[in-house]
């Protein structure tokens, strides 16, 4: 005999499993917070949705990948002769830079000070912009294969980008310089008052906190990383003061600025090496010679090498100073 | 419900999933509608037996890996979810189809609610009430997606 169909049906009771849900949940959360393991297991499980990364990024990609295969041969020549024309005017930069760099080293040597070493880099691409409204984040494609590490500078054509946060074997997530979370210490490059560009939230604001009611602040001035902290290289264009608000009763003034970086326009990146800190136990000019030699970029076989120029030169500096 | 059903309901939940973390421009990211919600909260009102909070969890998990959340927020507030639509799917089922979105409205304001709390734990985010558009959005979807799905569900013979 058929049981019969009960008129309503009872599934099973869900509150343990909501429970334990809710203490698991609770418990990755504290975890991600404390320990620095759950973020290798984490960089681990997030190779397991990259499937899903690359797919959602297909439809985009069809676009512009079919916006080209089907734009005019007009269209592309007028690309082409503006590219040309780019090309022409940063070469004849890229020329009075050489000079310039040449005559920056001379007179460095001059005052026997370390000359600092051109960064290097490897360029990544955009997959996607962040699905979620609150945070301002994106994903590249390069991971833990090309040494992409948690916290490395990021670039665009026009400024700083913004630092990643956390690495898989095959992508990296990058927090935005304008995320609510992000940081980034800063100097005028006009005078070299140093201050910490905090992000908004807005993809165009940041906000310059604790600037004294004194400071010589301007609306239009550029500010570049100023290398403190050890995390970003120093010089970069972060942003441009948009708004300075003085009020003479306030000890601060209200200080913001705009992002040079334009993410939502760049589809390329770069992802800087700058030179590793000094080791902490190395003392006076072997430390000072560490920093100017190519440590950064783990591909050069040279890491730990100390160059000999640097080197004499940081020992003369020292000697003179104890004389 | 047969293998065959189990791996249509998976197949439904990982196409919501995509969609829920599609790149759009920035200006439409808040009138996305909660994709994975709505289509989490159909399959616990109609197979409460085999769609619960487990699969709210291992969905949640899988959206913060995408979305760079802290682990276990977005897992969290799904599981939440899956368990609130548990409790009421029987009361769910009798009432008419846009009493029935009128409730999801709620049930996914709730779990947005708490998404927002979870996120003011972890460090400073623009407050607005902004975040209640998905909620709204995928309520208002509600009617059409269900009617949709169980068309769809009948099709395929899956019950």
């Amino acid at each position: 005999m058929r049981p019969i169909k009960p008129l309503f049906s009872y599934g099973p009771i869900p509150t343990y499993r909501m429970l334990l849900c809710a203490v698991l949940a609770f418990g990755l959360m504290f975890a991600e917070h404390r320990f620095s393991a759950v973020e290798t297991a984490r960089s681990h499980m997030t190779s397991v949705v990259a499937p899903i990364q690359w797919l959602v990024a297909l439809p985009s990609e069809g676009v512009r990948w079919s916006a080209m295969a089907i734009s005019d041969q007009q269209t592309l020549i007028d690309e082409n002769g503006r590219l040309r024309e780019q090309l022409l005017t940063l070469s004849n930069r890229v020329q009075r830079m050489a000079s310039l760099t040449a005559e920056n080293i001379h007179l460095r040597e001059l005052l026997n000070a370390p000359n600092p070493a051109d960064v290097p880099y490897i360029t990544a691409q955009l997959l996607s912009l962040d699905s979620d409204p609150f945070t301002q984040q994106m994903v590249i494609n390069r991971g833990r294969r090309d040494s992409v590490y948690i916290g490395q500078p990021v670039m665009d054509a026009s400024g700083l980008i913004g630092q990643v946060v956390s690495v898989s074997a095959y992508t990296s997530r990058v927090l935005m310089v304008a995320d609510a979370n992000h940081a980034v210490p800063v100097e005028i490059n006009r005078n070299g008052l140093r201050f910490i560009a905090q992000g908004t939230g807005q993809l165009d604001t940041l906000n310059v906190p604790s600037v004294p009611a004194t400071a010589d602040i301007r609306e239009g001035d550029l500010l570049v990383t100023s290398g403190l902290g050890g995390r970003f290289p120093q010089g970069y264009p972060v942003a441009r003061v948009d708004n300075v608000k003085r009020e003479s009763s306030q000890a601060f003034m209200e200080v913001s600025a705009e992002p040079i970086s334009q993410p939502e326009r760049s589809r390329y990146f770069l992802l800087l090496f700058p030179p590793e800190k000094p080791d902490e136990s190395l003392s006076g000019p072997e430390r000072m010679a560490r920093q100017v030699v190519w440590p950064g970029d783990p591909g050069h076989p040279d890491v730990n090498r100390i160059s000999e120029d640097a080197l004499t030169a940081a020992l003369t500096l020292q000697s003179e100073e104890q004389e | 419900m047969g293998p065959f059903g189990y791996l249509f309901v998976w197949f439904t939940l990982l196409l919501a999933l995509c969609l829920q973390v599609m790149p759009l421009p920035d200006a439409w990211l808040v009138w996305r509608p909660d994709w994975l919600g709505v289509l989490l909260a159909y399959w616990c009102v109609v197979t409460p037996q085999r769609v619960g909070v487990l699969h709210g969890f291992v969905l949640g998990l899988m959206l913060d890996l995408i979305e760079g959340a802290p682990l276990g927020q977005n897992a969290l507030v799904l599981s939440l979810l899956a368990y609130l639509f548990l409790l009421l799917y029987q009361r769910f089922r009798v009432y008419s189809i846009w009493q029935q979105a009128v409730l999801v409205f709620i049930l996914l304001g709730i779990a947005q609610l708490v998404e927002q709390w979870l996120r003011t734990i972890f460090g400073p985010v623009s407050v607005s009430l902004e975040f209640l558009l998905p909620a709204l959005i995928g309520s208002l979807l509600w009617p059409w997606l269900y009617t949709m799905m169980q068309v769809v569900r009948r099709r395929l013979g899956i019950g």
